[in-house]
């Protein structure tokens, strides 16, 4: 075969071997040519190949030329003496087998482009498959998918080795058909269960992809007939499963379960509960299910507990989980690292819904009130605008606590009574104490958190401030604010003449500092 | 009708009191408007009314106008007023008068002179008719005095009437009018009298005409002498005007005064300009100095020397000033010592300066002899208390200088020497091809003469220029400090320029340094976005930090400027880790910076005491934590957690305390193994004395040992086993028990008491009524609005009654009338009936008669 004929030539002779094959069983040989360009190494080719097995395929598939039903091997019927009808059918299956097997590990390709190709010609073999079936039907108006064919695309896509984001987004425009997210989830179930039979060591490439796999599917909320199928079907049957979202739930619910149980590294841990509470959660079968998950994560400390957090109060909220030791716990969450974590925002609108309850205990609200001020002398500004008004709002919310800002006639103290060590929030003493350090923050060198601690000298006012603009305050934007803010004209200017870069000399950079 | 009104309201003002005396005719034609209500202070102006009286006086109105019309409707001739100038304002009644008069006396000479031929001509004598004169011949004169005409009249009287009213000749006296026809008996007698008198009067008038003679002849004199002293006049009044004020001392003083604050600022500002005129005269002169020697024409050249001042420099007062301000900006009893030592020092700046100043004015001359010497002074007295090994060199370089000749040298330097005059650059590349290339005292002067060159003063696009050049500099100033290695000390010689261009466009230097700190701002934020975390940024931010606090007051609570720096620095503590020692020396840097920043307000900084922690920790080999955590930038374990530590003892032995320099920041720099364990070890030893500045500084605060316990859990941890040398071992001891001396108690807070809610009150609310009957609580055109409206509704309503009225009025007029004319006819008729009747009868009788005879 010539081997050097570039694309031009190829598509030419691609053409015509279509046309041999398509018009007389007599030159099925021509197939042969057609998979050998499969192979090639150029990537025209490989496209030109790709499109011309569909053409073939896609025709074949139509006229019913592909034999039906399970398969047997070649030589078997090749030796056979059945008719020569049934010998080109299978031949020709086999043909097809091996052409979709290619286009499988096409999927590998390097260029974006052939994987594109071959995700989709797969995809519309699949759905002529499903028209057309390959197996008999076991009874009238039986449901048949080309399971093993669409198993083969997911293996592709769920590659250990390549990350496969860009081809799982193209992929995600077919989670739109309901047989197809349907069929998915069951493959990716199938798929991670056995992940971990073959390698014991799980590449992180393969966690990533079947994460984008997995976050990608998406559930409709509401109740309704799913008919919106890939597959053309002629009358969709109630007796399917595929038609009730009862039946899409539990897959869902498998195949996340299936994810889950492995030892997921760490960053893949905060990528599942960044979106659990959102998009896992609501659609499960068996919300509950997720308890030993969210409790194991919430245990291990750090920003793992700080994103299970979101889980468990969906589940304590809305699903009656009882958690012993609930506050204990999300009191030992605030360290100083509290402030300064990409997850602040999320917490602290958590922590709000959390202490909202106005029948929580007085001395707990006030450990929490104390903790978070005395966690407040480390952090920076943009956090301190937010935490000031959430310790007011506690204060407001449980006028018990008010002792911790007013307390009249209270003797003078050598030492602050507040325990910061103890981890339990009874213990610490939290209401024997006063908010000390709202009165240092005072004097912070940024006028507007200078401005909210200063609250707390007059009474306080009834009612409370809303927090939620401020969660997600970022250094930049203060600056910003700050930039734009008008002051007062002219500008106000040094009076004390520059002498030089670091000053006089007895200036705290001149001592520390020279030039040379 | 108004007149009525009028006439009314003068009525009622009076009847009170006069009614009663005016003889009230009937009770019964008086109207009595009752009130319902007695209202304070409203006038009541319609309460009584003679409705008859009025009616009475209106119908007689009417009679005499309306009627008059009505009778005379169908007339058509007209009287009409001929009399010259009667309804002309514009004339005054006398004038009216005589012209009146003329009129006649040329209507009655235009018919009566026709034939005259001779006497259309009066003669006068002192605007006098002759004639009359002559007809009675005693006058009074008008000029003659009053009390001699009495005499005279007395006299005249006495003998017209002596004679016991027998004699009279004038017309003039009615009463001797009557004896007119006495007998002329003693007609000569009285002429005589009469020419006496005449005499005696010419007398008098030849008499006064002396005396006018003899005035005119004076003034004449006077005239004369007058020109003779008009020389002296100046000095003449000013004694008159020193005399004046000498009684009033006050007034001298208030006009003094006065004179003075006049005077001054035009005086001031004119100094201003013409210094910067002088300036660029000088600059232009040296200019073409420069041009001459530069083609080789040497020649003697006696240079004057003028004093250099810079653009802005005025006067002491502006120092004198600044110093009040400082006194005032400290409160302390500690920073009282430290501003006498500061004072002096700004003393001996401004002695700097003008050192400094006068140096580069003598640059004009010889560039370098005088230039090179003091400027390397100037920087020697900078160094010695910084850095000692910068010493030698410049000694070197000086006496060098000293050995080329004078001649070679000014041709040297007339070619290489700077330009005089300098456009303002438009753009930054312009400033940067200006200023590259050049020694440091080149680029100073080639900056302070774009300065001076482009005054504001002197051309009206030059503060735009100057404006824009801060921002160019300050770019530059960014671009050194990134160059590797940074040229520092021209950026520490062009604070100052910044510094003056900052204090003449307050406003568009804070916009520059505001743009300047955006980009880095926006540059880190992009970086934390995409990476999540960002690189400490170089050496030109912190200096441009740097630069913020030199050119603004950083104690202000709030500044457009100083506090989105502070909120960078905050950005720069927090959010960009510790990677290497150059970044350690950075962050060292803007802490000490921020330490600066709040030295005065000594407000309170939670980023830096958790980054000398941090700074701190990586100085210690790592362990379990206790009681304290490092937050952000910090990690408990990583790559970065051991980078201060130093384990080498040589190292450490050999060390010595330095300051650290800010090279050390710019860039990667081989340093040696041990060079490097240094510079380490002066982290941490700056890094505890910023620390131990702290803790003097927030000793004050309530919450004093909450902030420090992490660190102190840190240090004590720390000084148990350390082997770091003695000196540091110290420092961690001083900084441990200045921490531990702070004792403080803690005092329970309480809210300031609000103010109680007042109750409700219910006093009624009063609101002042200015006028009755006015709408209240309208603005003045809407009130002046509606009064108008209200008067023309009211005249409306006025004039229409009137109309009704006067037709009324007419209709009863035409009715009389025909009733009258019907009355008349009737008796005409009845006449005429009764004439008939009479004649029928007679002729009946006559017939009756007749059948009877």
């Amino acid at each position: 075969m010539e081997r050097e004929m570039g694309p031009e030539s190829a598509r030419q002779s691609l053409g015509r071997w279509l046309e041999a094959v398509l018009a007389s069983r007599g030159q099925a040989n021509a197939v042969f040519d057609i998979l050998a360009v499969l192979q090639s190494e150029d990537q025209e080719e490989i496209q030109e190949a790709v499109r011309t097995c569909s053409r073939l395929f896609g025709a074949l598939l139509e006229r019913g030329e592909l034999f039906v039903g399970p398969l047997p091997s070649e030589e078997m019927v090749m030796a056979g003496s059945r008719g020569a009808v049934r010998k080109y059918k299978v031949w020709m299956r086999h043909r097809y087998h091996s052409c979709c097997n290619r286009l499988g590990e096409l999927l590998a390709h390097s260029s974006f482009q052939v994987k594109e190709l071959a995700l989709s010609t797969l995809l519309k073999f699949v759905q002529l498959e499903g028209t057309h079936p390959l197996e008999k039907p076991k009874w009238e108006g039986n449901y048949l998918f080309p399971r093993k064919l669409f198993k083969l695309v997911l293996g592709g896509l769920l590659s250990p080795e390549e990350d496969h984001s860009l081809l799982l987004s193209q992929f995600r425009e077919y989670l739109e058909y309901d047989d197809i997210r349907y069929h998915t989830m069951q493959a990716a179930a199938d798929a991670l269960a056995r992940v971990s039979d073959r390698h014991p060591e799980v590449s992180l490439t393969f966690w990533n992809n079947a994460f984008t796999l997995l976050s990608a599917v998406s559930l409709p909320r509401q109740e309704r007939s799913l008919s919106n199928f890939y597959v053309p079907r002629s009358g969709p049957s109630d007796k399917w499963k595929v038609t009730h979202l009862r039946e899409h739930r539990k897959a869902f619910q498998a195949m996340w379960l299936s994810l889950l149980k492995h030892k997921l590294p760490l960053s893949l841990y905060k990528k599942v509960l960044v979106i659990m509470h959102d998009s896992v959660l609501p659609h499960l079968a068996q919300p509950t299910l997720m308890i030993d998950f969210l409790s194991s994560a919430y245990d291990l400390g750090g920003a793992v507990s700080l994103l299970a957090l979101n889980g468990l109060f969906i589940l304590i909220h809305q699903h009656n989980l009882e958690y012993p030791d609930f506050y204990r716990k999300l009191y030992g969450l605030l360290d100083p690292s509290v402030f300064h974590v990409k997850y602040r925002a999320r917490f602290f609108h958590l922590a709000d819904l959390f202490l909202s309850s106005s029948h929580l205990p007085a001395y707990l609200v006030a450990a929490f009130a104390k903790r978070l001020a005395r966690l407040a002398l480390t952090a920076p500004p943009e956090a301190l605008l937010m935490v000031l008004p959430f310790i007011c709002n506690l204060l407001r919310r449980h006028p018990a606590c008010r002792v911790l800002v007013h307390r009249p006639q209270g003797p003078e103290l050598d030492a602050d009574p507040f325990d910061p060590a103890e981890e339990d929030p009874a213990k610490s003493r939290a209401l024997e104490s006063c908010l000390w350090e709202l009165q240092a923050l005072q004097r912070h060198y940024h006028p507007e958190v200078s401005k909210a601690a200063s609250v707390i000298n007059q009474v306080l006012s009834v009612p409370e401030v809303s927090i939620a603009p401020l969660l997600e305050l970022t250094t930049y934007e203060l600056f910003e604010q700050d930039l734009k803010k008008k002051g007062p004209e002219p500008v106000p200017l040094e009076f004390i003449p520059a002498q030089g870069l670091l000053g006089r000399r007895d200036d705290l950079c001149a001592q520390h500092f020279t030039l040379s | 009708m108004g007149k009525a009104k009028a006439a009314g309201a003068r009525r009622k003002a009076l009847g009170a009191r006069r009614d009663p005396v005016k003889a009230c005719p009937n009770p019964f034609e008086v109207k009595v408007n009752r009130q319902k209500f007695q209202i304070l202070g409203r006038k009541t102006r319609h309460d009584v009314g003679l409705p008859g009286v009025s009616r009475a006086r209106a119908i007689r109105k009417r009679t005499q106008t309306l009627l008059k019309e009505y009778k005379e409707r169908d007339k058509s001739n007209v009287f009409r007023d001929k009399r010259f100038g009667e309804y002309n304002s514009n004339i005054s009644a006398e004038e009216k008068m005589m012209k009146r008069f003329a009129l006649e006396q040329q209507r009655h000479h235009e018919k009566k002179s026709i034939y005259n031929l001779n006497e259309d001509e009066e003669l006068t004598h002192y605007g006098q008719s002759l004639a009359d004169i002559e007809k009675h011949n005693d006058i009074v004169d008008s000029d003659s005095d009053v009390e001699e005409r009495g005499t005279l009249s007395a006299e005249l009287t006495a003998t017209h009437f002596g004679g016991g009213s027998r004699l009279l000749h004038t017309k003039n006296f009615q009463q001797e009018g009557e004896e007119g026809e006495q007998p002329k008996s003693r007609k000569e007698l009285i002429e005589e009298l009469i020419a006496k008198s005449k005499q005696e009067k010419r007398e008098r008038q030849a008499q006064r005409e002396d005396a006018l003679e003899l005035t005119e002849k004076l003034d004449q004199d006077w005239k004369e002498i007058q020109i003779l002293l008009s020389h002296k006049t100046p000095k003449s009044e000013k004694r008159d005007k020193k005399e004046k004020p000498k009684p009033d001392a006050y007034d001298m003083m208030v006009r003094e005064l006065g004179f003075e604050m006049k005077a001054q600022p035009s005086n001031r500002m004119k100094t201003e300009e013409e210094l910067a005129h002088e300036e660029q005269e000088r600059l232009r002169k040296l200019e073409a100095e420069r041009l001459r020697r530069m083609l080789g024409k040497d020649e003697d050249e006696n240079f004057k020397k003028p004093k250099h001042m810079s653009a802005d420099d005025l006067n002491d007062g502006f120092v004198l000033d600044k110093d009040d301000r400082r006194l005032l900006s400290y409160k302390d009893g500690k920073m009282n010592v430290e501003e006498d030592v500061q004072e002096e020092q700004s003393q001996e700046a401004s002695g700097d300066k003008s050192e400094e100043d006068e140096s580069e004015g003598s640059t004009g001359e010889d560039p370098e002899e005088s230039d090179g010497p003091e400027g390397h002074s100037d920087l020697a007295s900078d160094v010695e208390s910084e850095e000692e090994n910068e010493k030698p060199e410049k000694e070197h370089q000086s006496p060098e200088k000293g050995l080329i000749t004078r001649g070679q040298k000014a041709q040297n330097a007339a070619s290489t020497e700077l330009p005089y005059t300098f456009a303002a650059p438009e753009s930054y590349e312009e400033l940067r091809s200006l200023l590259s290339g050049r020694s440091m005292e080149e680029q100073l002067l080639v900056v302070e003469r774009i300065q001076k060159c482009n005054h504001p003063s002197l051309a009206v696009g030059n503060k735009a220029k100057l404006e824009k050049l801060f921002g160019f500099l300050l770019e530059y100033v960014g671009d050194l400090a990134i160059d590797d290695p940074p040229d520092l000390r021209v950026i520490d010689k062009l604070v100052v320029q910044l510094y003056s261009l900052c204090q003449m466009f307050p406003e568009s230097a804070s916009d520059s340094v505001k743009f300047v700190l955006r980009d880095a701002m926006h540059e880190m934020e992009e970086m934390i976005e995409t990476k999540g975390r960002a690189a400490l940024p170089g050496l030109d931010v912190l200096i441009y930090l740097k630069i913020v606090g030199l050119l603004f007051p950083t104690s202000d609570f709030w500044h457009p400027v100083v506090t989105p720096a502070l909120v960078c620095m905050s950005q720069l503590l927090t959010k960009c880790p510790v990677l290497s020692l150059q970044d350690v020396v950075k962050g060292l840097f803007v802490c000490c910076l921020f330490l600066e920043y709040v030295s005065l307000s000594q407000r309170f900084i939670p980023e830096l005491v958790n980054y000398i922690l941090g700074i701190l920790y990586i100085a210690t080999p790592n362990k379990q934590s206790q009681g304290y955590a490092l937050v952000h930038p910090f990690r408990a374990r990583g790559k970065n957690s051991e980078l201060l530590l130093v384990s080498d003892r040589e190292d450490m032995a050999t060390w010595q305390r330095s300051s650290l320099s800010l090279r050390w920041a710019s860039g990667p720099r081989t340093q040696t193994a041990t060079e490097a364990n240094h510079i380490r070890l002066s982290c941490v030893a700056v890094a505890l004395s910023l620390l131990k500045r702290c803790v003097l500084m927030y000793s004050t605060l309530p919450s004093f040992h909450a902030i420090t316990s992490p660190v102190r859990a840190l240090l004590t941890e720390h000084l148990m086993d350390c082997s770091h040398p003695h000196e540091l071992q110290e420092l961690y001891q001083s900084v441990l028990t200045e921490m531990e001396n702070q004792k403080q108690l803690y005092r329970p807070l309480t809210c300031e008491k609000s103010k109680p809610v007042p109750l409700k009150l219910f006093t009624p609310r009063l609101v002042k009524v200015l006028e009755f009957g006015r709408k209240q609580g309208s603005s003045k055109e809407e009130q002046e609005r509606k009064k108008l409206i209200h008067k023309h509704k009211r005249e409306f309503k006025g004039a229409v009654r009137e109309i009704r009225k006067d037709n009324q009025f007419l209709a009863r007029m035409q009715l009389s009338e025909i009733m009258e004319r019907d009355a008349e006819r009737k008796r005409k008729v009845r006449q005429l009936f009764n004439s008939l009747a009479t004649q029928e009868g007679e002729w009946k009788a006559l017939k009756r008669k007749k059948f009877k005879k």
